[in-house]
């Protein structure tokens, strides 16, 4: 009886999972579907699901419209050139806030997190204004920088939950065979943060990459990364459903490919310390 | 092949590659900001001609039309220098012009022709009499309409009908068993989606935005007439949901069959037409936007212009590329490899005079629409601003955005259109009182 109850829960919960699962990603597979269809299929009622004529000739007009290889390098170089330099300078800093806190860690912690409730229209015009003055515009550089500072006070805040979790005595130890600090970080801290350092990246790679306030307000033709890509398929007047799907689909691919590859890791690192 | 020879080919392919990297790096560039339509994209493919022409490369920066919008404005104001030509409409030229934010355009060539851009576009792209935008295509609204439905409810569309017509006109076609609403319009809140719509229809009823001192006008009866008029029709007639609806959608269902009229942009007339994307291709008529027959229809003009910026460092590069855009000879080019029907539409007297575009089945009733609004008179009583679906000042855009997410609110029910009403007076009010009107 309770071996059936059991197995009866399993499907459930399994069942539940996948549903769940498959209502999040709907979206996606429906835009990935969406780029195989013809215009007139793509805004047919009722919608076809499977059964249509499948065609690339969406993915060929947006290729032949748009430099893709420029857009997606540009990407990859804001988003990660802004992750790799956030983690390298939040890494110290969680450091000291987790192992050697002062009386105001906390706040500064707070304060650092209530930056991101500033809308970011609220500083366009200042960090325009210094873009134009450091001749940064429409270049990655300004994107890089900014990008960190946005993303900051999140790497900071993974990685103290990470360092924390990490036992104070095994630093102590290290310490007491000689370790500098520097090596303790390097050598002792870093290798047992791991997963949250690989998850940080990911997570903060991803919010880098899907980053569309800064990269079109400060972007035109050289540093526009994939947003300005889609952004380039969108009309309010005369909208190409299947062309902006394959934008989009072009777009969000390298993403999806690197999520899946590295799904284990990025979950192990979510679930760092979850659960003691 | 010897060695020596193998050499000298070599060190010639590379001369010659580098002299050409070298010229390319070093010939003058110009950027464009842009937006994503048909006509635009279609430039842009024929951009290498310019460039061959010229020797000047271009860089095309295309957006979607708010976030262009917000990007050059950005720009502009802060004389970013990023864009050596923006694609600007009629409501920002006039206000852009006037604040010295763009280079006029009063030393166009001989050779252009700027006498031959049409009246109604040179004026709405205009401040003080001096051009500041040259019009790439021009676009007004129509009524597009399904012949076989208007022939089985047993009427027949006027050229010039009245609102009353077409209420009943879309009572007769509505049937919604089998998914056929009489018709479709934008009740899409933001104020070039749904607000644009409203306001050109406000003009036909009489109503304006403001008073010659600048004092808001919607707790008038001729806008109680209009936005009532608008939503009886509409929960009548109308598809389900149309208060969500603005440009996009009202597309999709005319192109899938499931509206009896459409009043919306004349651009749109290509879109149904083409029957690789429209089931109705082959039974679409035309007429001009109603009335109520107290003098103005409910129309609207617009148009997608080229202009300079102050800034720019490459102002005679920019102007060579207006010039050769917006000219008579790239229509002809246009045409010449894909027809008459694509050419862009609305800037130009010549085009409508041209024999071969008179045979486009919708560019009679485009250029009917277009001439019949009046930017500078755009309402039955007199008003202190320029524009048909749009006060050509400032403030206006936020105004707008506010007022038509109200109406949009009473027509999907949230409120009445009374409520409505007395909070856009409200806010108008307020926000012209604070921006000292």
């Amino acid at each position: 009886m309770a071996r059936s109850t059991t197995t009866r829960r399993k499907i459930i919960t399994t069942a539940a999972a996948w549903a769940i699962g498959f209502t999040i990603f709907f979206p996606i597979l429906w835009t990935i579907l969406t780029s195989f269809k013809t215009e007139a299929q793509a805004i047919s009622d009722p919608p076809v699901f499977l059964f249509f004529d499948w065609t690339l000739e969406n993915y060929a007009v947006v290729q032949e419209r748009s430099n893709y290889m420029r857009f997606l390098w540009n990407s990859v170089i804001i988003a990660g050139g802004s992750t790799v330099l956030g983690v390298l300078i939040a890494v110290p800093a969680a450091w000291s806030m987790a192992f050697v806190p002062s009386r105001r860690t906390k706040d500064i912690l707070l304060w650092m997190l209530s930056t991101k409730m500033l809308p970011a229209v609220g500083v366009l015009y200042p960090i325009y204004l210094i873009c134009i003055e450091l001749g940064l515009l429409d270049s990655r550089i300004a994107l890089v920088v900014i990008l960190m500072l946005i993303n900051l006070p999140i790497i900071v805040w993974m990685l103290y939950t990470y360092f924390k979790e990490i036992p104070g005595e095994i630093l102590e130890a290290a310490r007491m065979d000689g370790a500098s600090l520097k090596e303790e970080i390097l050598y002792v801290l870093t290798p047992m943060a791991i997963p949250g350092i690989a998850s940080t990246l990911l997570l903060n790679f991803i919010l880098a990459w899907n980053e569309a306030f800064w990269t079109l307000n400060l972007t035109a033709a050289k540093a526009a990364p994939l947003t300005a890509f889609i952004a380039s398929y969108s009309s309010p007047e005369g909208l190409f459903y299947a062309k902006l799907s394959a934008a989009s689909t072009m777009a969000i691919a390298p993403i999806l490919i690197l999520g899946w590859f590295s799904q284990k890791q990025l979950v192990r690192g979510l679930t760092f310390g979850a659960v003691k | 092949m010897s060695l020596k020879s193998t050499l000298s080919a070599a060190t010639a392919l590379a001369l010659v590659t580098a002299g050409g990297a070298y010229a390319e790096a070093h010939s003058p560039t110009i950027t464009i900001a842009t937006v994503n339509n048909g006509d635009m994209i279609r430039m842009q493919g024929y951009t290498d001609q310019f460039t061959e022409q010229t020797g000047i490369n271009v860089e095309w920066v295309t957006l979607e039309e708010n976030v262009l919008r917000q990007r050059v404005t950005t720009d502009i104001t802060t004389s970013g220098g990023q864009f050596d030509i923006m694609t600007i409409g009629m409501y920002e030229t006039p206000i852009w012009g006037s604040n010295g934010w763009l280079v006029p355009l009063d030393n166009l060539s001989d050779d252009y022709d700027a006498g031959d851009i049409l009246p109604a576009m040179a004026g709405g792209l205009s401040h003080d009499g001096t051009l500041y935008a040259a019009p790439f295509y021009g676009e007004s609204s129509m009524i597009m309409y399904r012949t076989d439905l208007m022939e089985a409810a047993g009427l027949e569309m006027p050229e010039a009908p009245t609102w009353e017509f077409i209420r009943d006109a879309a009572a007769a076609m509505t049937d919604r068993d089998n998914d056929i609403n009489g018709i479709c319009l934008r009740g899409k809140a933001g104020w070039g989606e749904g607000g644009a719509f409203i306001t050109a229809m406000s003009n036909s009823f009489g109503a304006r935005w403001f008073d010659e001192e600048w004092n808001a006008q919607f707790d008038t009866e001729a806008w109680a007439n209009t936005v009532n008029f608008f939503k009886d029709m509409m929960d009548a007639s109308g598809p389900a949901g149309y208060a969500t609806n603005g440009f996009n959608e009202n597309l999709s269902l005319f192109q899938q069959g499931n509206c009896g009229m459409w009043i919306d942009a004349t651009v749109a007339a290509s879109f149904v037409t083409n029957p690789n994307d429209s089931t109705v291709a082959d039974s679409v008529g035309f007429a001009l936007a109603p009335d109520t027959g107290l003098g103005k229809r409910s129309n609207w003009l617009w148009a997608w212009a080229l202009a300079i910026p102050a800034g720019t460092q490459q102002q005679a590069e920019a102007l060579q590329f207006i010039e050769w855009a917006t000219s008579k000879d790239y229509i002809e080019l246009v045409a010449a490899n894909e027809g008459w029907a694509n050419v862009p539409p609305g800037a130009r007297t010549s085009l409508y005079e041209n024999p071969n575009y008179q045979d486009v089945p919708f560019a009679q009733m485009t250029l009917d629409s277009i001439l019949s609004a009046d930017p500078q008179n755009p309402t039955v009583d007199p008003v202190p601003y320029v524009g048909v679906q749009f006060a050509a000042i400032p403030e206006f855009a936020g105004i707008a955005s506010e007022v038509s997410q109200e109406f949009s609110a009473a027509y999907a029910g949230q409120q009445t259109v009374e409520e409505a009403l007395a909070k856009a007076q409200d806010i108008t009010t307020e926000a012209m009182e604070a921006a000292g009107y």
